[in-house]
């Protein structure tokens, strides 16, 4: 409520100082004797205006986060506080009544003591409102007086939006890193304790996945906490299975998009391929569970299989390689068809057939190309979890059996969270666990991607 | 308008010759009907304005328009008597015997011992890695980089200079052992040094295999072919010895061109 009435006031003011600034110019220029100024009106016009609305903006960000704090300091003041529960979860149960009464958001209180506590929200939150109003509005007046006494007839304002615009568009893509690095260190100290409590040797190199949600938090039984077969189940399905499918498909498809089809068939192709990998995992895995998994188990029992499992890291694999085609194959046909044309016209001058100066000529020089597809493609296959929930189960097995149910790390993660272990509990943390291990491989195999890139553009000339 | 030929020429062993031959973009009409035999003991340059055709009239002498869809070929274009537009025709054994060499230098990124031994490779003219050496260092020979390369053989092709870039790939032309090497504005994209070892490498090659050249530059046409034929607006206006359409046109528009006239 409050934060929109100050977003709407930094809007309204920065309006203000826009007009008024612009007004100004309009004066400067009527009377310079060349009837010019440095820069156009609009630009001193934006000049103040950002001027008044950034800072205002980081203000309302800081504030949003502290004013809630500091409302609760001052009821802490209220002479009913002491009848307060010491700490804990009720204690915040009542305040958090009080305060839901005190913004108008539910009617009326559960627990009795909290009607002492509505007054003093009421007061306190509407107190730090003008407090928040008020310094937004000395704010922008500062910032658009510094900005508005600035301005001159010569006054550069034009670089000084640039340079403003510039210092934006930093900050958007600053928003984006900072959000991964916020993710990592998150990951890492919830990662932290669970190697406090379960060695991280017995993680890595343990070959038995069982943990226990609901066995003793204090003294967790390590050899249950191995986690090789998830990452075998993860590389089986997501680096193995699905990648013989993806890769030669993908690079199939792109070599004839890219040197066979005509101009018509290409148009409508292309696009069709990857509308694919559009298509919302959730549904592929329908497709993987109810489909794949059944034909599977079928062709197992006719093989002469006994007892075939209905759910197999096979169905999950060749689903998910369908799933990446798009990838490998979008990738691929953007690096074929940015080798020269002059290559292929030297190799068919040659006397080289179609065929054989795709195999020996164009896929050797697009081969970094290909190379980043696949790897991105690899570390999207390996995060991905819906096909293996529904069609790879849950049980941790290691086998080489692409017939068996295997499980990967994703799915443990969404197994661990959702479980019914209390969040400090070891089975719980080790979701964290195996989240940084996953952070930590694809973040190398998108790096070793970048840096194989990298290198592609330096192929020609 | 109706082409000049020379009537002193005594070219009786014509290599390839073509007959009214028209080349159409879609309907936009880029030859029309030329005429001309390339013999085979000598270098003969195409000259004339941008735009002239004469670019597009090489690239029909070993199929390479077949590459560009809306591209179409009329009249009949003989290689020792064959038809090479007859239905049936090898397009990829014609190229092995019609090689040629591009504007700009367009090495594979490959080494450069690759680079040579591809064409060989590909149509099983080398027997193992010893006879495979021995091409590659035949070729390299012939087109003059050999002493330049021979240590860094398997250095990449790309890392080469332009003028050698451009030598790497007459070698490849070569290693093949083509009948005629057509060559289009190999020059236009190398300094001056460069250029006049190309040149040179054309006089040595000359005799060996019918050479076709295609140039901007007048002087180059002089100094290296016998024959020159002068394209102008689809057309081939002149053909006759090299000495005579630069001493002696009997074409006016020719006369313009080659005293800077125009174009």
């Amino acid at each position: 409520m409050s934060l929109t009435i100050l977003l709407l006031l930094a809007l309204g003011l920065g309006l203000a100082g826009w007009l008024a600034a612009r007004a100004r110019a309009w004066t400067f220029r009527k009377a310079s004797p060349t009837g010019r100024l440095a820069s156009l009106p609009s630009y001193h016009a934006w000049y103040v205006a950002l001027w008044i609305v950034l800072p205002v903006l980081v203000f309302i960000a800081i504030w949003s986060a502290v004013a809630p704090g500091l409302v609760t300091q001052s009821v802490l003041a209220a002479p009913a506080a002491d009848q307060l529960p010491a700490f804990g979860f009720q204690r915040q149960t009542i305040l958090n009544e009080a305060r839901a009464v005190a913004t108008g958001a539910a009617q009326g209180v559960f627990n009795p003591l909290a009607r002492e506590f509505v007054e003093p929200y009421r007061d306190a939150l509407s107190f730090y409102n003008w407090i928040g109003i008020a310094a937004t509005l000395v704010i922008a007046f500062l910032g658009g007086a510094f900005a508005f006494l600035r301005l001159k007839p010569d006054f550069t304002a034009r670089t000084r939006v640039e340079r403003i615009v510039m210092a934006i568009l930093l900050g958007a893509s600053l928003v984006a890193i900072l959000t991964t690095i916020g993710i990592f260190v998150s990951l890492v100290f919830e990662t932290l304790r669970f190697f406090g409590m379960v060695n991280p040797i017995d993680f890595l190199f343990g070959t038995h996945w069982a943990p226990d949600p609901m066995s003793n938090p204090e003294n967790p039984d390590a050899t249950r906490y191995g986690a090789i077969p998830l990452f075998w189940g993860t590389l089986f399905i997501g680096a193995i299975i699905a990648m013989i499918v993806a890769i030669p498909l993908g690079l199939m498809s792109a070599v004839y998009l890219t040197q066979y089809a005509n101009p018509r068939l290409r148009a409508w192709v292309k696009p069709t391929l990857e509308i694919l990998a559009g298509v919302p995992t959730v549904v592929y895995g329908y497709f993987a569970a109810l489909t794949i998994a059944p034909a599977i188990r079928d062709l197992a029992v006719d093989l002469g299989a006994s007892n075939p499992s209905s759910e197999s890291a096979l169905a999950a694999g060749l689903v998910m390689g369908v799933m990446i085609i798009p990838f490998v194959s979008s990738m691929a046909d953007d690096s074929i068809a940015a080798v020269p044309q002059s290559m292929r016209d030297g190799s068919l001058a040659m006397g080289a057939t179609t065929n054989e100066t795709i195999r020996r000529v164009l896929v050797p020089a697009a081969l970094p190309g290909i190379v980043a597809g696949v790897m991105l493609a690899i570390s999207r296959a390996i995060g991905e979890t819906m096909i293996v929930v529904m069609a790879a189960s849950t049980a941790a097995n290691l086998s080489a059996n692409p017939l068996d149910s295997m499980t990967t790390v994703t799915v443990q993660i969404v197994a661990m969270l959702t479980g019914e272990g209390s969040f400090d509990h070891p089975a719980t943390l080790s979701a964290f666990a195996l989240g940084f291990v996953l952070f930590m491989v694809t973040l190398g195999l998108n790096f070793i991607a970048l840096r194989v890139v990298k290198r592609f553009r330096e192929a020609y000339e | 308008m109706v082409t000049v030929v020379h009537e002193n020429l005594e070219d009786t062993d014509a290599k390839m010759s073509a007959r009214d031959v028209s080349v159409y973009y879609g309907d936009k009409k880029a030859i029309d009907e030329v005429s001309i035999d390339i013999p085979t003991r000598y270098v003969t340059a195409f000259i004339g304005p941008s735009g002239c055709g004469k670019s597009t009239f090489l690239r029909t002498l070993n199929r390479m328009n077949d590459t560009i869809p809306s591209a179409r070929v009329e009249g009949d274009i003989m290689l020792d008597g064959e038809d090479i537009y007859k239905s049936g025709m090898d397009v990829v054994q014609l190229r092995a015997r019609v090689g040629m060499v591009f504007q700009k230098p367009n090495p594979f990124p490959k080494s450069i011992y690759e680079n040579i031994a591809y064409g060989p490779k590909i149509h099983g003219l080398a027997e193992g890695k010893d006879e495979l050496d021995a091409v590659v260092e035949k070729s390299l020979r012939r087109a003059g980089l050999w002493e330049e390369v021979k240590d860094r053989l398997q250095d990449s092709g790309t890392a080469l200079s332009g003028g050698q870039q451009q030598r790497l790939c007459i070698a490849r032309a070569i290693a093949v052992d083509p009948e005629v090497i057509l060559m289009d504005e190999p020059c236009s994209a190398l300094d001056p040094i460069a250029t006049a070892k190309i040149e040179e490498l054309i006089d040595e090659l000359n005799g060996r295999y019918a050479i076709v050249i295609v140039t901007h530059s007048m002087q180059q046409a002089a100094r290296v072919s016998q024959r020159t034929a002068f394209f102008h607006l689809g057309k081939m206006v002149e053909y006759g010895r090299t000495s005579d359409i630069f001493t002696n046109p009997l074409e006016k528009r020719t006369q313009d061109y080659i005293t800077g006239r125009y174009g």
